[in-house]
């Protein structure tokens, strides 16, 4: 019982005793989790836009990050490459579109996401045949070094990071709530037989979607690579999207942030102070258990699409 | 001579106009192997409200769904005959280039985008137009004037509106797209009778004063018939009668099929339970 008792509740004295740590912990988890959100936010917009879950996410931030960096070793300036990678991954949706999602329409969500498997080890085969398998450096000039705010520890890097997913956020909020082509996204997403019957061309909204989430995953891709290095593990990043998704909901923009927030926090925290309790390397899977709770009280997410049904 | 004579005699003589919509002899096959519609035609003229009678399964959402385009999406296909409207042929066009072209379907069962707003739903109707935000603000008013009820609740999500608003929904999100030509699913559906009614008078009105022209499937033969100018009657997916609303009326066997009203009386269903049961009772 007391070993229980201490294993609850002492790092909360730990806690008490250095509330500095314990703020920096906190901010250095909510900084991470933003770059989660990134990811699961490229999944949350195919997903609500063609009820699609697209596996192959993962895969879209690895040849992002691949492509730029590739383009920037071929002595291209650094905004070209972006716009080079984002013609890139423009044209990846279109090709997705045709080969892929048209062929199957009206099929089973699981065939879809086979098919999405199918895709993303294509695209990992591809990219990596096209740029080379060696892990490479990515530098776009943010400064890594430590600033004290106020006593508290904070990686300029991160905040940097921070404020690029804010502003992504915000634009894609402004793009879905307030534009017709945003409007026509969401109505998609709710009846795609009635969008069609309103003359919203499915095809293209489809291309539209996996635009943005290749531009989703171009900045995801950036980021992550400029904090792990460009390599093959970057496309795992996308398994840490999936406890986001679970948390957050599959279809809400802002659950993919909020669920990223929780999770990084929770797994900093959880790691710092709780690990050498049960011997460490606790950050790996905490989020999953964390995950896999959430799914026993709130299946649809914190902020998943209340299901609206009358009759 | 009867009416019926008369009206075939005015028919012959007055010098055809054409037609708006003209489906001619369309099959339809679903999946490659169900055979749904054996040869339908059918004419809508401009301006006039057409219905397409008949009971479940009879193929009259699937005569709209080929006239739409939106049975490809449900893996059918016309495989035989044409559909024309003012005087070329349309069969094989996307749901968004007939929407251009002024022919929109209100889905059965009003299908709404429950998580927008009725505001934003309506908007949706106006995806194809290109003149401006003026001309669709301009759209948008009337639509209200119509529907005086979707104003009060343009800021509510569509999923959380009743049955009779959600159809209103649908019906002014079709007309945001400036529909010469509307093809309306079943309205009726799951409606009290009086909403039934309300909807019905606004689609004659909208025929009257907007000039958009309507092919409505519908279950209730009674209703459709008092408010449309012609009716087509189909049966297993073929047309097995058609003629004005006026003449259906009167005629004996839709009388007695689809209105309920037999020669001889109203029938009871008590006398038709005992009938079968004394039958089974002998053998």
């Amino acid at each position: 019982m007391d070993a229980i008792f201490d294993f609850l509740f002492g790092p909360l004295k730990e806690i008490w005793a250095y509330p500095t740590f314990f703020v920096e912990v906190v901010v250095g988890g909510l900084l991470t989790g933003v770059m989660y959100s990134l990811v699961a936010l490229g999944f949350v917009l195919i997903f609500k836009a063609s009820g699609v879950f697209n596996f192959a996410q993962g895969a879209m931030v690895l040849s992002a990050a691949l492509s730029f960096v590739g383009f920037t070793e071929l002595g291209v300036p650094q905004w070209l490459a972006m716009l080079l990678t984002l013609a890139m991954m423009v044209a990846l949706a279109f090709v997705i579109e045709r080969v892929v999602l048209r062929p199957l329409v009206n099929q089973a969500p699981i065939i879809l996401f086979m098919a999405t498997i199918g895709v993303t080890f294509f695209i990992d085969g591809f990219f990596q045949m096209l740029w080379g398998e060696d892990v490479k450096r990515l530098d776009i000039g943010i400064p890594k070094d430590p600033i004290e705010i106020h006593g508290v520890l904070v990686n300029t890097f991160d905040i940097v990071a921070a404020v690029v997913a804010g502003s992504l956020v915000a634009t894609l909020a402004f793009f879905f709530q307030s534009t017709r082509i945003g409007r026509a996204l969401r109505a998609v997403a709710d009846d795609h037989q009635a969008a069609q019957s309103v003359g919203i061309p499915l095809q293209t909204i489809w291309v539209i979607v996996w635009s943005v989430a290749g531009i989703v995953a171009l900045v995801a891709g950036i980021m992550w690579g400029s904090k792990l290095g460009v390599q093959f593990s970057l496309a795992l990043v996308a398994l840490k999207a999936l406890p986001v998704l679970i948390l957050g909901g599959f279809t809400s923009i802002p659950g993919a942030i909020i669920g990223g927030l929780i999770i990084g926090v929770g797994e900093k925290v959880a790691e710092v102070f709780w690990a050498e309790k049960i011997g460490g390397g606790i950050e790996d899977w905490f989020a999953y258990i964390l995950a896999l709770f959430f799914l026993m009280f709130r299946p649809q997410g914190l902020f998943g699409e209340r299901i609206i049904e009358r009759v | 001579m009867t009416t019926e004579a008369a009206e075939l005699e005015t028919k012959l003589k007055t010098p055809r106009e054409k037609p708006l919509l003209a489906v001619n002899n369309i099959e339809v096959i679903y999946d490659h192997v169900i055979l749904v519609l054996k040869g339908v035609s059918l004419e809508v003229p401009k301006g006039g409200i057409v219905a397409l009678l008949g009971a479940n399964g009879a193929g009259k959402s699937t005569t709209l769904k080929a006239i739409s385009n939106l049975l490809r999406a449900e893996r059918g296909d016309v495989t035989k005959g044409t559909i024309e409207y003012k005087g070329s042929r349309i069969d094989g066009l996307t749901p968004n280039d007939l929407v251009k072209r002024g022919v929109i379907q209100v889905m059965e069962g009003r299908h709404c985008f429950g998580h927008l707003t009725v505001e934003e739903n309506l908007m949706t109707g106006a995806y194809t137009r290109t003149e401006g935000r003026a001309a669709i603000q301009r759209d948008l008013e009337l639509v209200y004037g119509y529907f005086p009820r979707l104003k009060e609740r343009r800021r509510s999500q569509a999923g959380y509106t009743s049955g009779g608003e959600q159809q209103m929904t649908a019906i002014g999100r079709a007309l945001m797209s400036k529909p010469d030509m509307i093809l309306l699913d079943e309205p009726s559906m799951g409606l009290a009778p009086q909403l039934v009614e309300e909807i019905f008078e606004i689609v004659v009105k909208l025929n009257r004063e907007q000039g958009v022209s309507f092919l409505l499937a519908e279950q209730n033969t009674s209703i459709a018939l008092r408010h449309a100018h012609y009716g087509y009657i189909l049966e297993n997916g073929r047309v097995v009668l058609d003629g004005s609303a006026e003449t259906l009326r009167g005629n004996e066997d839709v009388k007695e099929f689809y209105l309920g009203i037999a020669a001889g009386g109203r029938k009871s269903f008590r006398d038709i339970k005992h009938y079968k049961r004394r039958k089974r009772w002998l053998a």
